[in-house]
């Protein structure tokens, strides 16, 4: 071993960078059909194929009839119309892929032809499309025109107060569905009464679910407390589903049994599902889904929540495993059928994956986009986290901004989530005393509306919370008794909002396709259809949405830049006094460096982009200037605010032929006069990460080159912040303000400065 | 009942046509208030589903084009008036392997069909019997 140490160049770093980026806890699973690992295609899914005879279906993608799963036989019964069926399969797959992309083809001549094809052809038609096809084709089939998101309201203690305060606030977001779970499956009557009293502050119309057991259920539904259900699974082969323990008429049962207690419902599911249960037939993920999809229809749900669900992490780790979701919900919307288009169970630890997943739903709008957005923190989200969660909330309403697309949500102010969160706990607190299950203290009260999510609460615990739980199931408590409690206590407003709700089930308005309420009307695929045929069809964001849309909180404005400037010009005129001196001259002095300052420097801005005052600026450039054994002269200049010209005229007064020129937010420039204006000695141009002391070694550096040495260039070290995300819309505001003053032609002026207080 | 089909054009029916629409007790919807509420004239009864409102709904949704909607609608308007329990029994009966024979599904169905005048459903369940005989679903599961 010599001494020395030594580099083992064993391994490009990189990899090792790599390695502790979030992306590497994500596992990715080779393409393997055999065991049910691919998104688009297995050699074992079956050719498209159909024969009708008398009775009906004799052979079904290649299955004959005596051979025919309960999945077969519920497709071939009800979802296949044999009056349609020849036409539809007789066209070819890429014919038909190519109608679903041409936008002068209508929505409603391709759900016709849907009603005839088998799930083997509906995945053939899809696979031949890119990803970028599915969005497009996507946002052309969806059922209803307006998109619209769900939120999942839950949290790790199940607490009612923080339950209705995060209601009301994902009612506020503009969520047209909340859907709640519990940490203990006794909870469920708790959480449904906190949920349905939340959603009904602010707003009315907030459809509600409480997924729970199948017949816990639809009891919290019979009872009023909820308006619509999902957790209908449905699943591509039978060994699956008789493993879920239900079949497609045990289901289908279970559908006409919430419709008959006028309860909004959809069924779920997803890829993946078979192949985490292990009965996957070697099938490819789509057409398994297919089978889904189609079997749906035949059901007769209104529609899916669909894409992947709890499916969607490993169907993440197939290659294609992105575009095949969106492969599904295509199948789904092209069935007609109202889709919640999952963008719920987190399929990475990647944020540029989780954005990447969003957006195509995002751009093509969606009936729910998410099919649970995490409105709650990721630890208070007791379905898992979601792909996106109360923590990048604010992510989405950039993007919705960003692209003037509506993802169904809005921005809202900080005064007004606090008000509304202020009384839903007032709210629920008032039920539960009027009801007598419990009284909750101010403190506990208090805790809830201020908390992000449940660490920061002194409220119930879940012991608590199945105590009042229990007690309103056992009870017998309904809607109608919430409804009194609420009137009784002053909180008409939230009474008249449940009730309105729960009326909704006697038209039954609100049980087809696609139905939202939206502005206390039922919109649905009926009195909302998508009409896309191309630009300035199907949905618009209209000019009172955008204004909703981009109105994000802290944004910049003018008046504000120059309200934080008025704050340091009373502190600066105690450092420094300016005084002109009249037209400057050229310089003869060989030592003299001419620092040109820009026409607002010291006038109307005060600091650097960095929070450094001008007074502290100066002090350093005319402080490096003069260790380094030359004579600053400051000047200011009228006639431009560039940088580079800054300098190039400075250089040109100096009697050395060296300036600096620096603009009020920072930027300074080393010039000389004969070289060409972009052509310098030194730049910052990254003021925000610009200290005193690199301004120190740039006055000093000036000096050198002015008695005609070379040092060594000063480098601003960065780290490769957003530099431009972060300050662009200042420094161009700052920036509009020094070229206001500008005037073409004015001549620069001496200027004498004096550093009042403390200065070096 | 008139002989009138209801379309896409009387949808939503609480809007364009709330002269038809009536909760459980024939009450208007203009008459479940939070007022009648409060004063025990509305109870949770009036806020449920009739099954005329679900045919009403079938046929909104046929002339949309969504029979197979349609057909649920139907099958549930039969479901409206069987007892909560009963719907939850028969449900757990058509779950795998619950019965043991097509014998009980076939019961069950009499009981629709008897019982409830639920014809569809009948026939429904009456079907599922026949499937899950053919697919071997009447055996014990552990």
């Amino acid at each position: 071993m010599s001494g020395e140490p030594r580099t083992f160049a064993n391994r490009w770093k990189r990899f090792s960078d790599w390695d502790e980026r979030p992306l590497r806890l994500d596992k990715f699973a080779v393409e393997d059909a055999e065991n049910g690992f691919a998104s688009f295609s297995s050699r074992h899914d079956p050719k498209p194929g159909l024969t009708l005879g008398s009775g009906g279906v004799h052979v079904l993608d290649g299955v004959e009839a005596r051979d025919f799963d309960m999945i077969d036989t519920f497709i071939a019964r009800y979802h296949i119309d044999p009056e349609i069926a020849p036409e539809a399969m007789a066209l070819p797959s890429h014919e038909v892929a190519r109608m679903l992309v041409d936008m002068n083809v209508p929505r409603t001549d391709l759900v016709r032809l849907a009603r005839g094809m088998t799930p083997a052809k509906l995945a053939e038609v899809v696979a031949q499309l890119s990803s970028l096809e599915i969005a497009f084709a996507y946002g052309k089939m969806r059922a209803r025109k307006t998109p619209g998101n769900q939120a999942h309201v839950t949290n790790a203690k199940d607490d009612p107060l923080q339950m209705a305060a995060d209601a009301a606030t994902a009612v506020a977001f503009g969520f047209d569905e909340v859907e709640t779970t519990m940490r203990v499956a006794r909870n469920a009557w708790s959480n449904a009464v906190a949920c349905a009293v939340g959603a009904a502050v602010g707003r009315w119309g907030t459809l509600f679910q409480c997924s729970s057991e199948e017949a816990e259920e639809l009891r919290i539904g019979m009872a009023g407390f909820t308006s619509y259900a999902e957790t209908v699974s449905v699943y591509g082969t039978e060994k699956s589903f008789i493993d879920g323990d239900d079949t497609p008429w045990s289901k289908a049962f279970l559908a006409a049994a919430y419709a008959s207690r006028g309860i909004k419902m959809r069924c779920t599911s997803g890829a993946g599902s078979e192949l985490l249960m292990g009965f996957h037939e070697k099938k490819s993920l789509l057409y398994l889904e297919a089978r889904c999809l189609c079997l749906q229809r035949a059901m007769g749900v209104q529609g899916t929540q669909n894409g992947g669900i709890d499916g969607a992490p490993v169907t993440c780790t197939v290659p294609g495993g992105m575009r095949e979701l969106m492969a599904e919900n295509l199948i789904a919307v092209w069935l007609d059928l109202e889709c919640a288009s999952g963008n719920d169970a987190r399929a990475t630890e990647s944020e540029i994956r989780v954005g990447a997943k969003i957006m195509p739903f995002l751009i093509a709008g969606s009936d729910l986009i998410c099919s649970g957005f995490g409105s709650i923190l990721k630890y208070d989200n007791s379905f898992n986290a979601s792909l996106l969660n109360g923590e990048e909330l604010e992510d989405y309403l950039v993007l919705q901004r960003d692209f003037e697309a509506d993802g169904g949500l809005t921005p809202v102010e900080e005064t007004r989530v606090l008000a509304l969160r202020t009384r839903a706990v007032e709210a629920i607190s008032a039920v539960l005393e009027e009801l007598g299950l419990g009284r909750p203290t101010e403190d506990m009260k208090m805790s809830v509306v201020a908390a992000s999510g449940s660490d920061e609460t002194r409220s119930y615990l879940p012991r608590d919370v199945a105590l009042i739980s229990e007690s309103i199931k056992e009870r017998g408590i309904t809607v109608v008794d919430v409804i009194k409690a609420l009137a009784k206590r002053g909180f008409t407003e939230e009474a008249e909002n449940l009730l309105k709700l729960v009326r909704l089930r006697v038209s039954g308005d609100y049980l087809q396709t696609s139905a939202v309420v939206r502005d206390g009307r039922v919109l649905s695929a009926i009195n909302d259809p998508n009409d896309y045929l191309g630009p300035g069809t199907g949905y618009r964001v209209s000019d009172a949405r955008r204004e909703e849309i981009v109105a994000i909180r802290d944004v910049l404005t003018r008046e504000e830049v120059l309200r934080a400037e008025g704050v340091h010009k009373a502190a600066e005129a105690k450092r420094i006094a300016y005084r002109t001196m009249g037209p400057a001259a050229p310089g003869s002095d060989p030592r003299e460096v001419v620092i040109g300052v820009s026409p607002a420097f010291g006038i109307k801005l005060f600091q650097t982009v960095a929070g450094h005052p001008l007074s502290a600026i100066l002090r350093e450039l005319i402080g490096g200037i003069t260790e380094g054994g030359a004579k600053a002269r400051v000047v200011r200049m009228r006639h431009t605010a560039d940088t580079s010209f800054l300098g190039l005229s400075a250089a040109r007064l100096a009697g050395s032929g060296v300036g600096i020129g620096i603009q009020a937010k920072g930027t300074a420039v080393i010039h000389q006069k004969d070289r060409l204006p972009h052509n310098n000695l030194e730049l910052f141009s990254n003021s925000p990460i610009t200290r005193l002391e690199h301004y120190r070694r740039m006055g000093a550096n000036a000096a050198a080159y002015a008695l005609g040495q070379m040092p060594e260039p000063v480098v601003v070290p960065t780290r490769g912040e957003a530099m431009g995300s972060r300050y662009h819309a200042r420094v161009a505001l700052i920036y509009a303000i020094e070229t206001e003053m500008t005037s073409e032609g004015t001549a620069p002026e001496d200027i004498e400065v004096t550093f009042l207080e403390g200065a070096a | 009942m008139s002989k009138e089909h209801l379309s896409v054009a009387d949808y939503p029916l609480a809007e364009k046509r709330p002269e038809i629409v009536r909760g459980k007790q024939g009450k208007q919807l203009d008459e479940i208030t939070l007022e009648a509420l409060l004063e025990d004239r509305v109870t949770l009864e009036d806020l449920r589903i009739t099954s005329a409102a679900l045919r009403q709904q079938a046929e909104i949704a046929e002339s949309a084009g969504r029979s197979t909607l349609a057909a649920n609608f139907e099958r549930a308007a039969e479901l409206v008036d069987v007892p909560q329990d009963t719907i939850m029994r028969i449900y757990e009966l058509l779950r795998p392997g619950r019965a043991q024979s097509p014998k009980e599904l076939l019961a069950a169905a009499r009981e629709l069909r008897e019982q409830h005048g639920a014809e569809r459903m009948a026939a429904f369940v009456e079907e599922a019997a026949e499937v899950y005989e053919r697919r071997g679903l009447f055996k014990k599961r552990f």
